[in-house]
Order: structure tokens, then sequence, then C-alpha cells
């Protein structure tokens, strides 16, 4: 099945070009949208061999995603692997993603850090991340532990589906993404994959993670269930 | 406070909420901005179900007899508000899609790899 890695990046300058190499390595192409970087984001991913999508300005991961999926639907592409540009997401993890995707047939799959994994969150936070998980798990009638996790591969006929509409928003992009798979009658399935520790930055203060969790609650209400809809 | 505006006050609060719950139902208000109105809208009813609340807010405040002009303007804002937190809402996602499209079309007229 043609595959394309696909790789939303906001200033990883730093890093962007080391993921690009070892998706390189291991015979995936890839393409990298620079949501609106101020910084060298976009040449060191060229440089490195990926196809670069430049947004003007930044509008969020889920933004980033849908161009990518967009780009990758356009091209021919009939499955994407999501990757973080800054070398979280173990690249050894990637066949099994991959291999998880083949024997379930699953359009989305999911690499969860927990299942089988040694990730560590702090406390209140894998709290959160479980209670959430669990939540989710029942809405779609399948064992999902790392619902927040953007490490994933979409197959069609999903990937088309998301090119056309994806949550923009902070837990959008993962905890919504999962709903509106499942909403369009997609099977769901996880893996359990290696994350390295989450690296310093991008702590988003108390004040606005629980303001991010108040409008997740408000999307679980209002988003319509399976058959509902 | 009369039993008459407090009356209203409740009748406004619901109906805030009302409004803002139909609103994202439809999709036509992000649910980001709803949450701050639904915090709004639940604030407004806690005040006016819990009396003395608002008697000790206006005492610490001393603030007496409201003119009817204050409130019909707040009503007013009120509703102009919520109106742009709609606008604002459907714009954010114009941004995004022509943000997205760019991009593809961009990268298509440079016609090369990077």
């Amino acid at each position: 099945m043609k595959t394309i890695a696909v790789i939303p990046a906001y200033n990883e300058e730093e890093t962007v070009g080391a993921v690009v190499g070892q998706l390189d390595e291991l015979g995936l192409a890839a393409v990298v949208i620079d949501d609106g970087s101020s910084d060298r984001t976009a040449e060191r991913a060229a440089a490195a061999g990926a196809t670069v999508l430049r947004h003007p300005t930044n509008i969020g991961v889920g933004g980033a995603l849908r161009t990518g999926f967009a780009y990758a639907a356009r091209t021919g592409h009939e499955r994407v692997i999501c990757v973080d540009a800054d070398l979280q997401h173990e690249p050894s993890s990637i066949g099994e993603l991959l291999d998880a995707a083949d024997t379930t047939g699953a359009e989305l799959v999911i690499g969860s850090r927990f299942a089988g994994g040694t990730y560590q969150v702090s406390g209140s936070r894998r709290l959160l991340m479980k209670a959430l998980g669990r939540w989710i798990s029942r809405r779609v009638g399948s064992e999902l532990d790392d619902v927040t996790s953007g490490f994933r591969v979409i197959t069609e006929p999903l990937l088309s589906r998301f090119a056309a509409d994806y949550p923009a928003e902070f837990l959008g992009d993962t905890v919504e993404a999962i709903l509106q798979a499942h909403a369009s009658g997609a099977r769901i399935a996880q893996t359990g994959v290696i994350m390295a520790p989450r690296p310093a930055g991008e702590a988003t203060s108390r004040f606005h993670a629980a303001g991010h969790l108040l409008r997740l609650f408000l999307v679980l209400v209002v988003t319509p269930r399976r058959g509902r809809a | 406070m009369s039993a008459a505006a407090q009356l209203l006050l409740f009748v406004v609060a619901l109906g805030t909420l009302g409004v803002v719950i139909t609103l994202v139902r439809r999709g036509s208000l992000k649910e980001r901005f709803a949450v701050l109105w639904l915090a709004l809208g639940a604030g407004l009813v806690v005040v006016a179900l819990v009396r003395p609340l608002l008697d000790a807010i206006s005492d610490k405040l001393e603030i007496e007899g409201t003119s009817t002009v204050f409130l019909a303007a707040l009503l007013v804002l009120l509703g102009l508000v919520l109106h742009l937190s709609v606008i604002v809402s459907r714009l954010e996602g114009q941004v995004r899609d022509i943000t997205e499209a760019h991009a593809l079309i961009e990268h298509e007229l440079r016609g090369d790899k990077g």
C-alpha cells in the first residue's frame, strides 16, 4: 500500500531534519507541514529530503494534519503515518504500527505509550489521560488507553474523509478525531509504541489545560454518536 | 432588587444558555467560545437564584437602583458580543480553509520537491 509520513511542524528546526532522515532510512517518504514557523523548519525539512508544505500563518496541529492528509490523498497515497517533528515518536515503532494496520484492517491505528510501554507521566496528568481514555473507549467500543497520542496510521477511506474534515483545536486533533472516525463508521485499533519523554517546553499552564478540557467535554457532549448523526 | 427583576435576570440567564447550546449544536459557535458563554450563563443563573448573594455583592459595591437604561444596554451588548463570537467562529474556519489550500497551491506552483 502506498504510504507516506505526515509530519506537522511548528518551530522544530532542531529536530525536523533528523525525523525526516529516520523515516528515509525506513524507506518512507515524508511530507512536512510547516505550520507558520518563524525559524528554519521548512528549509531543514527540505534539505533532509522531505516534501514541504508551508502554512502562511499558524493554525494548529489539526490544520497542519489536514493539509498533509489532503496532499497524501491527492498524490495517490492510501495510507499515512503521522509522526511528530520533535523526535518523540520512536521510528522503531513505525513498523509495528503499519503491521497493526495490516493485520487488524482498522482504518485508524493509534500508537499507545501505555500498552506494554514504559512511558512515565506525572500523577495528575496520568489520571486525566486514563479517565479520558476510558470514556472514549466506552464511546467507540474498543479498548484505547492513549487517546491523546498523535502517533497514528490512517488508511483509506478514512484518510479522504479526514482530508475533507478534521478537528483543528488542541486535543481536537487527537481525541475529537477518534470520535469523528468512529461516527463515520471506521474501525479503530491500537498497538503499543515507544515514545521518548516529552522534551522541555510546551508546558501548557493548568489554566489553559482546564480550558481545553472543558472545551473537549463540550465537544464530547455535542458530537453525535454513531447511528444518530 | 425586586422579584420581577430577579425573574428577568433568571430568564435572561436561561435564554443565554439555551441560545449558546443551540449555536454549538448547529456548529455555528466554536466550543472554545461556548465554554466562556456557558460559564457566564451558569454564573447568571446562580446569581438570579441566590438572592442573598446578589444583595451581598450589591451591598459591598454600594450599588443600588441601577437604571433600566443600563439593563437594556447590557442586554443589547450581550447579544451583540454573542453574535460576534459566532462570526469569529466562522472566520476562524475560513482562515483555516484558506491557509491549508494556500499551502497546497503554493507547493504546486513551486513545482519542485522542496
